[in-house]
């Protein structure tokens, strides 16, 4: 045991066994978040779902998980063979990375940077050349299309989403995530950001969906014009790697909107006297709460899919510059406004 | 003022919210899925599943060889030799059904004057090489033989619509 | 350590610098690029620059260098053709890199950027902010700079547009806005159909 301790003094091996605490939770809900896409969406579709392998279905990623890896990797001709395998590894390598900035608790981070918001935009933002390199190297028109369309797309977004979370940026008056979710403690649900932010924070959210290429923003995916996007001509284990990095991502983008708009770990109930809950654990900011609020976005992903039929590309790009950029500049100035009124709780001068 | 409210309504998101609720309700409807080997749909007897060449009760097969069926089959799946036989009735010789080219419309069932050819209720067939799903005359009698009973009870319930 | 993490990243972004303008593919050298700059945010870090280089790699990498292989996989370039005046333009090529390396010499040779001129910039805790440092300074002191940059940048995109923004007067295009504001009534309407009584 002592040695055990001693071990994980090193700092290496400590760092090492922080990254794998997060990264193999967070690939075990990225596979079920794929099972629960699919029961989701087939509920809404008044079906069941996959419900053959293990209980309930229950096995199903893995089943998938097995059968993507022991699949053979076929590589286009004339494919630039490096490259084509480069991309699946910049896709997953930049969405994990991001990660590593992720605050689900006070002190529980992996690594506390005090540019940790900016840090996570510029990983998102790599994750792009992930889609150009593969849709460039497959060496297909279908691919070609939509690696157009989703860098078009996705740098679009960016400045929309960047807008919107310049509001929390000056609200906070921090890059930290972590003082982020501290700002917003201290008067239970009405002290999160969500309520002078709204429509930051819902442009943030639509945003994130575009950034993701999730629907009804999929027009990278479009499967009834593109076939598969950039990535029709992988398969095995780098389609694997492409599937992996979107859904990290997605679930990136929707543990960020709890943090940022929705207290991240703190309690609903922090202020609540009535419920006499002052002692329990329900009132107390935990990480349950973190998960709670993460996942209220992640089925929103879900329910979005199940709802909204695919936008078409011009409309999205004029919802994206002609729409979303005009509503957040008008919002930062209004939250320039509430500044200037010290608007509490919320503003609070430093 | 119209444009006015369009476009607040536009910019609260109300379509889209009601577009959610009502997957959102779907969510906890019933659902109609039919788990299929252990549930199966009910079947109408005038299913047309694989085929079958029928016998009469002698045991002698009704199929003359007039070849109607071969010259109404539309993907052209049916092949049909015909000879003599010593007692001067024609009778086939051969009679193929091609199971990967039928797509089992049942006009040689309808254009049949013997009743002979018939598709059956049988779904579930599979082949692993093509040959299997190569029906020849030998096959299909075997199929009639094994299933006379369920198809002429079929043929009967039919009979009062005909 | 230190020492290792910058030969690592200086010595790939050399690299990467050396193989941008040396390999025959445009687009691999704007992956080449793309790359270089990547490299050049850690060394930054290193710099304790933390908000600079992760704006670098949110800007550069991310945005610039996106639009710019956008352009470049939309151009259909012929490298014959682009290496065929090269013996031709050998000599021009020649006096403008050396006229540009010897002013590079000249610049760092003047002593005025030797490193005796500068102190060694002292190390900062850990809990020290650069970038609201890097805010105070450049919304207090610098604030007539900023301000005239930003409109320089505004007027440099208004007139990008008016320059790109023309509207041939034969085209046929979608009016996007006036599409999403129909409403079903305007398209669509329900009429109730009376049955006919057989005769």
């Amino acid at each position: 045991m002592e040695l055990i301790l001693s071990i994980y003094e090193i700092p290496l091996i400590n760092a090492l066994v922080k990254i794998v605490m997060i990264l193999v939770p967070l690939l075990l809900t990225v596979a079920y978040f794929t099972y629960f896409e699919r029961k989701v969406i087939g509920y809404m579709q008044i079906r069941i779902g996959p419900n053959r392998v293990g209980p309930r279905g229950w096995l199903q990623p893995i089943a998938d998980a097995m059968k993507l890896m022991f699949k053979e990797i076929i590589f286009p001709q004339n494919a630039s063979k490096t490259l084509f395998i480069i991309a699946p590894i910049i896709s997953i390598a930049t969405a994990l990375a991001a990660w590593a900035v992720v605050p689900f608790g006070a002190e529980l981070v992996l690594a506390e940077i005090n540019v940790s918001l900016i840090y996570i935009l510029a990983m998102t933002s790599i994750g792009v050349y992930g889609v150009i390199i593969a849709g460039w190297a497959s060496n297909s028109k279908y691919a070609i299309i939509s690696t157009l369309r989703s860098a078009a797309q996705i740098v679009s977004y960016e400045i929309a989403m960047g807008f919107a979370l310049v509001g929390v940026i000056m609200i906070s008056h921090s890059l930290n995530i972590g003082d982020i979710v501290k700002m917003q403690s201290g008067s239970g649900v009405w002290g999160w950001y969500v309520w002078p932010l709204l429509p930051l924070f819902v442009i943030y959210f639509i945003s994130g969906v575009a950034e993701t290429n999730r629907a009804p923003f999929d027009v990278a995916e479009g499967e009834s014009e593109i076939v598969a996007g950039f990535h029709v001509e992988y398969s095995g284990i780098l389609f694997a790697l492409f599937f992996l990095a979107e859904y990290a991502n997605m679930i990136l983008i929707a543990v960020l909107a709890a943090l940022l708009f929705l207290g991240g770990w703190l309690s609903p109930f922090e202020q609540v006297e009535f419920l006499n809950l002052g002692a329990s654990f329900l009132a107390g900011p935990s990480i349950i709460w973190l998960f709670a609020k993460t996942i209220i976005f992640m089925f929103l992903y879900l329910w979005f899919r199940a709802t909204f039929p695919r936008y078409r590309y011009d409309q999205i790009m004029r919802l994206g510059w002609k729409v979303f950029i005009p509503i957040t500049i008008v919002w930062i100035y209004v939250v320039g406004i509430m500044y200037y009124m010290e608007l509490s709780p919320w503003f609070v001068r430093v | 003022m119209r444009a006015l409210t369009q476009f607040f309504k536009s910019l609260f998101l109300l379509e889209l919210f009601k577009g959610l609720s009502l997957t959102g309700r779907y969510l906890f409807a019933k659902k109609f899925t039919v788990q299929y080997p252990e549930e199966k749909t009910p079947q109408s007897f005038r299913f047309r599943g694989l085929h079958a060449l029928r016998r009469y009760q002698n045991g002698e097969e009704r199929c003359i060889a007039c070849k109607l069926c071969e010259a109404v089959c539309p993907a052209m799946a049916i092949t049909i030799e015909s000879e003599e036989r010593a007692d001067g009735t024609r009778r086939t010789k051969k009679y193929d059904i091609d199971l990967t080219k039928c797509i089992f419309c049942g006009f040689c069932e309808e254009s049949c004057p013997v009743d002979s050819i018939v598709e059956t209720r049988i779904f579930e067939y599979h082949g692993e090489e093509r040959e299997d799903l190569y029906m020849t005359k030998e096959k299909l009698l075997a199929v009639g033989d094994k299933y006379e009973s369920q198809i002429s009870k079929d043929r009967g319930e039919d009979a009062s619509y005909r | 350590m230190e020492l290792i993490i910058f030969y690592v990243f200086s010595s790939i972004l050399v690299l990467s610098a050396i193989m941008m303008i040396t390999v025959k593919n445009p687009v691999m050298a704007a992956f080449y690029l793309v790359l270089s700059f990547f490299a050049t945010a850690p060394i930054w870090l290193l710099l304790e620059a933390e908000f600079l280089a992760v704006t670098l790699v949110l800007v550069y990498v991310g945005a610039v260098m996106v639009l710019f292989l956008f352009v470049v996989m939309m151009l259909d370039i012929n490298i014959a053709t682009l290496r065929k005046g090269f013996v031709k333009m050998l000599p021009i090529g020649v006096a403008a890199a050396l006229t540009m390396l010897m002013s590079m010499i000249m610049v760092f040779n003047s002593g005025y950027f030797s490193i005796e001129k500068y102190a060694v910039p002292e190390r900062h805790s850990a809990d020290y902010n650069n970038t609201a440092e890097l805010g105070q300074i450049l919304y207090t002191e610098y604030l007539l700079h900023f301000e005239v940059a930003a409109v320089i940048l505004l007027v440099a995109i208004i007139a990008a547009i008016t320059l790109t923004h023309r509207r041939r007067a034969n085209t046929k295009h979608q009016d996007i806005d006036k599409q999403v504001r129909v409403k079903s009534s305007e398209r669509l309407k329900i009429v109730e159909v009376k049955a006919e009584k057989r005769k």
